[in-house]
């Protein structure tokens, strides 16, 4: 185990190094650059610009020193639009409020997808499976940046009972609105795969067994079916996180949140090369770690999986 | 025996396709119940026709297909806008009206879904955002299907270290943040004309979209090709491109419609979203996606500007969903559901 | 204790199953009594509804699709099918026990052994962590599995198949049921296993003093281990006696055509004998009897009219037209 574990870090470091010199070149390629604004610059202040920022040596040294720095002082160097700041800085400081905002979403969807789900799956073909089940395929159907404004309208514009956007700190009312907006497409999913899942694990023999051994259905399902009829929704976090960051991304837009996603369509916007490398680089990072957590839990819970 | 081979040879690639699934037409199966002849396909869709909301989904989406194809055209020779005109010969015209109003306030027919600031007709651009929304979800899908195909059902077929190597590649792809690069490639090269800025969306799009078809094909193609009449097929002669297209690659097709039906409606959505951010279809065109990001901006004093596009969009999702879902039960019913 | 000493009997059981193709009678009208202390076995073709039979005993036929329509189940005196799932509960297990086909898919692959033989008797006996652990060790020693106390802990992945299926009999055990019922515990296995487990249960039958279920497709396990036999088809018994005398009496053509099936490895080489056709349609049962269309005794009464439940001897039952004849061609002596 722990050697599956040595050898997915190793393999992490080319790969983000791989997803770096991808980024960086799509973004040398673009026509375009980060000072070009309405009008075009007078060629001398051009130039002045260019040697400030290195832009004016050739591709293989630009990419040499760009790499060095990351691999050497993990420096990303400085915002090339915001003025002084550098990368690191404000990848910190825009960190924890994307993180509040997905972690809550993802937390609140496990809650309750996998409540709404086994629920539906116990109850299979009643009112309260099909109802619930109806409403998963609304949540999986109204895509999210929909959803937000429509959400934002009734309970802020109409009822006045929460804020329609902006940061306000952790924990605030803020958070609300955000967080369900992005949740709401992984209660949606999550409740349709512990359904799926727990319907599976409730047919299958060792179930009978329990069952014949006298125990109650309460102990059945808790104590033998949940276990096995969870596993899809775990394999499905790894995916699940990929599809939050992009959530993340139109979520902080609508909301107005100072994030990592907001902070990314602007620097691609303004073809702030450091900032969107260092973004890019960072959230690389963190899905490969992510994936590797959730392949260790899988291999946590289910006794039969063996890594080499 | 050279001839016989010959014979023979021809006769296999008739029914090569099919004779994975003739064996249930031909042999009764053990439970004492006759299997009557019916093909693999005709089964499914009766099963399909049984599911009332599949059939629901099915009907909506047709709906909404053809009023997307015609509903443009039709409005252009009913009242006379297409989606980018904007009445500016007479400035009472060019603001926001809510549905079927006029611009005295009367009840009128000219626009059921209202206008947006510029005077022009929601219903003509939500239609073309379902042209663009349909198209690009369809076609791309159609792509990635192409490519996943091929690159899977090569990858399996051949196996060893050309497999290896081929799905390294795919592992290495898939574990990159895709939407974040696609994100970073369509910012960097914004085409100059909508129509450039759609074939960019498509490659972005599609580029990405054929690693998990390619992944199903794979798999599918390792585990049939072992089975008895793929070796037939060999041993009469068949070449192996022949092996791979006309018999291999049609026996995935039921995981392959289960997964396309799963891929259009998720396309969708990446087109809409990137729209959204302002990264997809530009102005004047109208997709979903950028007609709800405009509708934003007026959220409180003209709604309608965001519930028509949004609605419409759920709508059709939630449709293609119900009929996705149908599709996998007939075509497997003991498939897990998702 | 018991009515007549019997400890279970089993009246005019039906149990249907209603699917897409229309009523599955899965069981139709059975009946049959089990003494203290015997083995019944049951034989029957896959669909004949043997499983189903044991199932209903217990009351875990899934329900939807299936259900018991009619009939009487009496453990011990008392009707099974009256009481409340409660009470049911409390029988399942301890008084009644169940093993399954596959050792493999029967137990819970995310639990290990040892807490899956605790819980029987942490719920039944109520036993606290430690008394379940020892028992449950004690158990796993008696069953033949050795090391029981480090292997204890293992998952079921970790042991073979045979190994897994006495721990499902250690578990079944553990609180020393009256009735055990075994569905084809060694079908799934090797040869050479079978043969230890349909030791092991013996043994531990003689050691115990359980009753005994045997239900199986395979006439030889019934040979050597069984002191009354069942035979079933298309839902029905149609023939009913101890073993020996079925075995060198049969008073039924499908009994015949079974025996004759088994190969006989000193006969001279020749054709496999194999009943011909295949079991019916239950969903689509012919008027008449449901063995007909295969039967080398069929006559025109045998295809429209159900056969009558002859009973051919003391303890000698037979479904069919002409079990008499067919008894007195296998050199039995009518009464």
């Amino acid at each position: 185990m722990l050697r599956f574990i040595v050898r997915r870090l190793l393999v992490t470091i080319p790969t983000i190094l791989v997803v770096i010199s991808i980024t960086w070149v799509l973004i040398k390629l673009a026509p375009g650059n980060f000072y070009s604004g309405e009008k075009p610059l007078p060629a001398a202040v051009e130039k002045i610009i260019r040697e400030k920022y290195g832009l004016d040596k050739p591709w293989y040294q630009q990419y040499g020193k760009t790499m060095w720095s990351i691999v050497r002082h993990l420096d990303f160097g400085t915002s090339l639009r915001y003025q002084g700041q550098s990368v690191n800085t404000i990848i910190k400081r825009s960190l924890p409020v994307s993180a509040a905002v997905g972690l809550l979403a993802y937390l609140l969807a496990l809650i309750v997808g996998i409540t709404v789900g086994s629920i539906a799956a116990l109850k299979q073909n009643s009112k309260w499976d099909y109802g619930s089940m109806a409403l998963a395929m609304l949540g999986i159907s109204v895509p999210n940046f929909v959803l937000g404004p429509i959400l934002v309208l009734i309970f802020s514009l109409e009822l006045y009972w929460l804020p329609p956007s902006r940061w306000g700190g952790f924990p605030s009312l803020n958070l609300v609105l955000p967080v369900l907006t992005l949740s709401a497409i992984y209660m949606a999913y999550i409740a349709r795969l512990t359904r799926a899942g727990m319907l599976e694990v409730l047919r299958s023999d060792y179930i009978r067994t329990a069952r014949a051994k006298g125990l109650s259905e309460r102990d059945v399902v808790i104590r033998h079916a949940l276990r096995g009829g969870l596993m899809p929704v775990i394999s499905y976090t790894g995916p699940a996180l990929a599809f939050l960051l992009t959530g993340t991304v139109v979520v902080e837009r609508i909301f107005a949140l100072p994030g990592l996603g907001n902070y990314f369509i602007q620097a691609s916007l303004n073809r702030d090369e450091p900032l969107i490398i260092g973004i890019v680089a960072f959230i690389a990072i963190t899905l490969l770690l992510m994936n590797l957590l959730v392949d260790i839990a899988y291999a946590y819970l289910d006794p039969r999986v063996r890594y080499q | 025996m050279a001839t016989e081979k010959n014979l023979k040879h021809d006769e296999l690639i008739h029914i090569g396709p099919e004779m994975a699934v003739a064996e249930a037409d031909v042999m009764p199966v053990e439970t004492g119940r006759f299997v009557h002849g019916t093909s693999l396909w005709r089964d499914a869709w009766r099963r399909l026709l049984k599911n009332k909301l599949a059939v629901v989904g099915l009907v909506v989406v047709v709906i909404v297909t053809i009023s997307s194809i015609v509903g443009p055209t039709l409005i252009k020779r009913i009242f006379g806008f297409t989606p980018d005109y904007i009445p500016s010969h007479d400035p009472r015209l060019t603001q926001s009206f809510p549905p079927f109003t006029g611009p005295d306030g009367e009840f009128s027919w000219a626009h059921p879904m209202g206008t947006d600031n510029a005077g022009r007709d929601q219903l003509a651009r939500v239609l073309q955002g379902g042209q663009i929304s349909l198209f690009v979800g369809i076609l791309s899908t159609f792509v990635s299907l192409l490519i996943g195909v091929s690159y899977g059902a090569i990858a399996g077929y051949v196996g060893g270290r050309v497999d290896n190597v081929m799905m390294r590649i795919v592992d290495v792809l898939y574990s990159l943040p895709y939407v974040i690069v696609v994100i970073v490639l369509l910012s960097m090269f914004r085409s100059q004309t909508p129509r450039g800025q759609l074939i960019l969306l498509f490659i972005a799009i599609g580029s990405v979209s054929w690693l998990t078809m390619a992944r199903i094909v794979r798999g599918q193609v390792l585990s049939l090709k072992n089975q008895e009449f793929v070796l037939a097929a060999r041993a009469t002669g068949v070449s192996n491109t022949r092996i791979i297209f006309r018999h291999l690659v049609p026996n995935t097709l039921g995981p392959l419609i289960v997964y396309a039906t799963l891929t259009i409606p998720q396309i969708m959505l990446t087109e809409a979203f990137l729209s959204f951010l302002g990264f997809g279809v530009q102005a004047p065109l109208a997709s979903w996606g950028s007609l709800a990001s405009d509708g934003i901006q007026n959220i409180a004093i003209f709604p309608w500007q965001l519930i028509f596009p949004g609605v419409t969009m759920a709508l059709t999702l939630f449709s293609l969903n119900f009929l996705g879902d149908g599709l996998r039960d007939a075509l497997d019913p003991q498939m897990r559901r998702v | 204790m018991t009515s007549n000493g019997n400890l279970l009997e089993v009246k005019n059981l039906s149990t249907y199953f209603e699917t897409d193709d229309g009523i599955v009678k899965a069981v139709d009208d059975i009946s049959f009594q089990l003494k203290r202390g015997e083995t019944l076995g049951i034989v029957g073709e896959s669909g004949s509804g043997k499983s189903v039979t044991n199932l209903s005993i217990i009351r875990l036929v899934p329900n939807p699709p299936g259900k018991i329509v009619s009939g009487q189940v009496f453990f011990n005196g008392s009707d099974l099918l009256l009481l409340s799932n409660e009470a049911v509960r409390k029988i399942r297990g301890r008084r009644i026990a169940m093993i399954f086909q596959d050792p493999m898919t029967s137990l819970n692959p995310f639990m290990k052994i040892s807490r899956q033989l605790m819980e029987m008797t942490e719920l039944h006996l109520g036993h606290n962590r430690a008394q379940a652990r020892a028992h449950a060790i004690r158990m796993l020693e008696t069953v033949g599995i050795p090391d029981a106390e480090a292997r204890a802990d293992s998952y079921p992945h970790e042991f073979s198949g045979g190994m897994r299926q006495r721990v499902m009999i250690a578990m079944a055990l553990s609180c020393e049921p009256e009735l055990l019922i075994a569905d084809e515990p060694t079908t799934a296995l090797d040869v050479t296993i079978q043969a230890q487990i349909l030791e092991l249960i013996k043994k531990l039958k003689g050691k115990t003093g359980t009753s005994v279920i045997l239900i199986t497709h395979d006439l030889g396990v019934v040979a050597g281990m069984t002191d009354h036999v069942i035979v079933m088809y298309a839902g029905k018994i149609f023939e009913r006696a101890p073993t020996t005398e079925l075995f060198s009496r049969p008073g039924n053509p499908y009994t015949k055509g079974l025996l004759r099936s088994v190969p006989d490895p000193t006969a001279e080489q020749g054709k496999l004998y194999q009943i011909p056709g295949l079991p019916p349609d239950v969903a689509n049962l012919k008027p008449g009897c449901p063995f007909a269309e295969r039967c080398d005794y069929t006559q025109d009464i045998c295809r429209c009219e159900f056969p009558p439940f002859v009973q051919l001897n003391a303890d000698h039952y037979s479904l069919c037209h002409f079990a008499r004849e067919v008894y007195s061609e296998s050199g039995g002596t009518l009464v």
